[in-house]
Order: C-alpha cells, then sequence, then structure tokens
C-alpha cells in the first residue's frame, strides 16, 4: 500500500530492508544463473541470519556467492527450483547428498506459471507439461478436448528479492536484457516484493510505456546506484552517502558467468535448459 | 529411403547439417545445450529462422566474444551471447507461454532414448545418486510444434538408443518426431519408426542393431 520505501545501497540499507524476513519464510529469489541475481539482497539475508527458509529460484546457486552463500550459511531447508545440478552447483550439491536440504524438482515454465498463478489470484491450473512423467506422478489428471492435463498448484512467497535495472518511488521497475527471467513474475506472487536496482531516478522518468513491473508489486527498493538521484523524503533510510564497502553497481561486471557449461555438455542430455 | 553404407557414420557437425536443413525457412526454433547449440552454425540469415532462448529472448544471435560480454545477456546455457536487430526480451511466464501455447514451431534436444512412438527420455537416468533436473526439457517437449532429437545411435557399450519403450524415466510422451543419429534418422511417432537414411550400415545391418521393428520411409510412400 502506498508508496515504495526506497533503501541505499549500504550493507545497512540492505539489512533494513530485509529486517523483517521471519523464520520459516517462503523466499522467492530472482534470476537465471547469476543474470538478475539480488545479491546484495541476499547478503543481507545471509547477515539477517533468518533460517528454516523455502527457496524458489530456477537454479541452487552458481559457485560460491549469491543463493549457494545462502545455502551454504545452513539458511535453506528446502529448494524449489528447475535445474540444481550444474557444473558450479557444489554448495547445494553436497547439501543433498548429505540430506541437509529438501528439494522439490518442477518443470521450469511451471515454476514459472505456477508462481504467475499466485500473483494473478488463479486456484490452480491444467497444464500439459510433465504428463505421463515422473514429476506429474499423483497429482490430478484432467483430459480437455482430448488432451491430458495435470493440476498444478500456485506458488506464492512471503517475499520476493529481485534483481532489477531501474526503479523509482512508484516502485515502478525495468529490467536489462535477459536479466528481467523470473523477476516480473515473482514480484507479482509475494506478500513483500523486493528489488535491487542499479539506480533510482525521479518519478516520471521512467517512460511509462516502457515499465515492465509496475509499482504496485513493489514494496522495497534497494538502489544500488551512486547517482542519488532519487529524493530522500519520506523514506526511512534513502539520503545516506553509499558506502563503498557496500553493492556496487560495478559489481556485475566482475561476476563471473558460467563458461565452463559451454564445454562441459555434450550432447545435451540432463543439461537441457539450465 | 537412402543407404549410404559406402561411407562413415555422420559425425556430430554432418548431423547438425542435416538437422539444420530439416528447419523450415521462417520458423522459430529453441536449440537445446549442448551438441543441438551447434545447428545454428548450419541456418543462414537467408532462412529467416529466429532463435528462441527459454530464459527470455527471441532473436538470439551467436555466443559474445571480446568486449560484446555482457552477464545480462546470456542463453539457457548460460553463455553470453548477442543480439540480432529485432531481437525481443521476456519474462519466463511469457517465454514458457511460446512453448505451452504452440507459437514455437522447432525445438532441437538431445535425448538418454526415444521410443518408436516417440516418447523422449533425456533428464534423468533414474540412478538413485543422482541429482535430478529437468529445467526447460519437458515444458519444451511438450509444448514445441515438432521436436527434433540429435544423439548417437547407440551407447558407448553399443546399446540402442532408439527404443521399443523408454526404460529411463519419461521427459514427454509422444512428443518426438524425428531422431537425427550417427547412422540413421529415423522419423517416430504413431506410425511407428520409419528409415529415410542410414550411414555407414545398411537398413539390415541397422535393423539387426536395434529392437525396434524399422521400416523404410518410402513403403508406404
Amino acid at each position: 500500500m502506498g508508496q515504495t520505501k526506497i533503501f541505499s545501497g549500504s550493507a545497512a540499507g540492505a539489512d533494513a530492508a530485509v529486517a523483517d524476513i521471519a523464520d520459516g519464510s517462503t523466499v522467492l529469489i530472482g534470476g537465471f544463473g547469476t543474470a538478475g541475481m539480488p545479491y546484495a539482497l541476499i547478503d543481507a539475508l545471509i547477515r539477517h541470519g533468518a533460517k528454516d527458509l523455502t527457496v524458489v529460484n530456477n537454479n541452487a546457486g552458481n559457485g560460491d556467492t549469491g543463493l549457494a552463500a545462502l545455502l551454504a550459511a545452513g539458511q535453506v531447508r528446502k529448494m524449489i527450483c528447475s535445474f540444481p545440478r550444474q557444473t558450479d552447483s557444489w554448495v547445494f550439491d553436497a547439501l543433498y547428498r548429505e540430506a541437509k536440504i529438501e528439494l522439490e524438482l518442477v518443470p521450469q515454465g511451471n515454476l514459472a506459471e505456477r508462481m504467475r498463478a499466485a500473483g494473478a489470484g488463479i486456484g490452480a491450473f491444467f497444464c500439459p507439461t510433465g504428463v505421463g512423467t515422473p514429476l506429474a506422478e499423483g497429482k490430478e489428471v484432467r483430459e480437455i478436448d482430448g488432451r491430458t492435463y495435470v493440476c498444478e498448484y500456485p506458488i506464492s512467497g512471503d517475499v520476493a528479492l529481485i534483481g532489477a535495472y531501474v526503479g523509482d518511488r512508484m516502485g515502478n521497475l525495468t529490467y536489462r536484457k535477459t536479466a528481467r527471467n523470473f523477476g516480473p513474475v515473482m514480484a507479482t506472487a509475494a506478500k513483500i516484493t523486493i528489488a535491487e536496482v542499479r539506480r533510482v531516478v525521479e518519478v516520471g522518468a521512467i517512460d511509462p510505456e516502457t515499465v515492465i513491473t509496475p509499482g504496485i508489486f513493489v514494496d522495497r527498493i534497494l538502489d544500488l546506484g551512486t547517482s542519488g538521484q532519487h529524493d530522500a523524503k519520506g523514506s526511512d533510510d534513502a539520503k545516506g552517502p553509499d558506502d563503498a564497502k557496500g553493492p556496487d553497481a560495478k559489481d556485475w561486471d566482475a561476476k563471473d558467468w558460467d563458461a565452463k557449461d559451454w564445454d562441459a555438455k555434450d550432447w545435451g542430455v540432463g543439461e537441457r535448459a539450465s | 529411403m537412402i543407404e549410404h553404407a559406402d561411407r562413415g557414420p555422420r559425425n556430430k557437425d554432418e548431423i547438425a547439417e542435416a538437422v539444420a536443413a530439416d528447419i523450415p525457412d521462417g520458423s522459430y526454433v529453441n536449440l537445446g545445450i549442448g551438441q543441438p547449440t551447434t545447428v545454428a552454425d548450419y541456418l543462414t540469415a537467408e532462412s529467416g529462422v529466429v532463435l528462441h532462448t527459454e530464459n527470455g529472448m527471441l532473436n538470439m544471435g551467436r555466443a559474445a566474444v571480446g568486449d560484446e560480454i555482457d552477464p545480462d545477456l546470456i542463453n539457457a546455457g548460460k553463455v553470453p551471447v548477442i543480439e540480432l536487430p529485432g531481437a525481443a526480451y521476456f519474462h519466463h511466464a511469457d517465454s514458457f507461454a511460446m512453448m505451452r501455447g504452440g507459437h514455437l514451431d522447432v525445438c532441437v534436444l538431445g535425448a538418454f532414448q526415444v521410443s518408436q512412438d516417440g516418447d523422449l527420455a533425456n533428464w534423468h537416468t533414474g540412478a538413485t545418486d543422482a541429482i535430478p533436473a529437468v529445467g526447460g526439457a519437458m515444458d519444451l517437449a511438450t509444448g514445441a510444434k515438432d521436436v527434433f532429437v540429435m544423439m548417437t545411435m547407440f551407447t558407448k557399450s553399443g546399446v540402442a538408443k532408439l527404443v521399443p519403450s523408454c526404460s529411463y524415466p519419461l521427459t514427454g510422451v509422444g512428443c518426438v518426431s524425428r531422431v537425427y543419429t550417427d547412422v540413421a534418422t529415423v522419423l517416430v511417432g504413431r506410425d511407428g519408426a520409419r528409415v529415410s537414411e542410414t550411414f555407414g550400415m545398411s537398413f539390415a545391418e541397422l535393423q539387426s542393431r536395434v529392437d525396434v521393428e524399422l521400416r523404410r520411409l518410402d513403403d508406404e510412400a
């Protein structure tokens, strides 16, 4: 309700943005691999220490940062994802083999659509994906116009942590290239949506025709930018000077992307979409 | 049906080229990670084929190099790529609606096994110690209008992957239409397995090495 709160991109700002995440929460975390992953918010959630979390993401962490670090911290009880196993998912792999984490495997499109359903107020939907496979076992099946569908239920979050590109105080968001991925869907599907953005601009500076996530879906914005273009008035923690140690907009340039996947795969079996 | 018994089996590049040749001009196409990705090398700009990547992009270009590399612009294999003129970005629910809704013309996938009826097994061997991962394979297999498979016909130990019925957990039921392998191209589906070409072996030899009852494609013409 009302205006979106803007938090400065300092560590303290990020900590304030996630301070009320409770133990046992379901947390929708945006990103496909590292593209669009909200690193600053995840780091804050690690410092916050909330535990017994159920986390929804397409993957189950890459390398040792971001979601992988949250898993390594022992804060996650259950992962809901489509593709946990990757060349650099050693943190999840070890936890899974030691039975220290639960896994609910969901086809990638069903993962997106189940969250879309949650955000759109749909009670359940019949979907053709997975029919006749182990992932549909035990689920209600119905034939509609000669085709078989399986009943899928929504996935909603207590909180969504997403990465976006530009935001404003209304909560409007734009995204950049394929870093958009799950962000717009997750933003609709959680009670509280927190977006980290590369910069916050004045209300009116985003062309309304280009808004991807309307502000009604966004409760809090973490401003990673150093431009200080936003107006501090009315926000809890908006104006603080940007913390040199805090998340930096440059961070994303340095992030490793999974180049190894390219060579490691052979015929694409068992390694389909990641 | 054509028997190319006087040459060796096809290599990976030749398989990719054969798949590309069968993709209709102007198709919207999703290429799986790994070997299917190499099909793009044989698609010409004139073909008008538009590549879809399920993480949220249409008209994806080749792998990015040097300064082109942008961590925000990756394909489903998480490899940095470039955008072509006319590219579009969209979120995951839209991306999978494109498949499920029947808008995607062709997808090309790898496989552990394909049945004569077109069932596909490509996500899990069922091994109890394996960490399962499915990604978008089921969505693609079920949603794309045509599913082409690229694989070797036999495992390293010589067991046929074209089978009467898949023993591995299924990805999709009756979804595959064509199988491109090193030794043959085979159409599968409701009409059973029909061989259109063989490479490095005769139809008779191929039949002797698979349990599926094969037919020559032109038998029914």
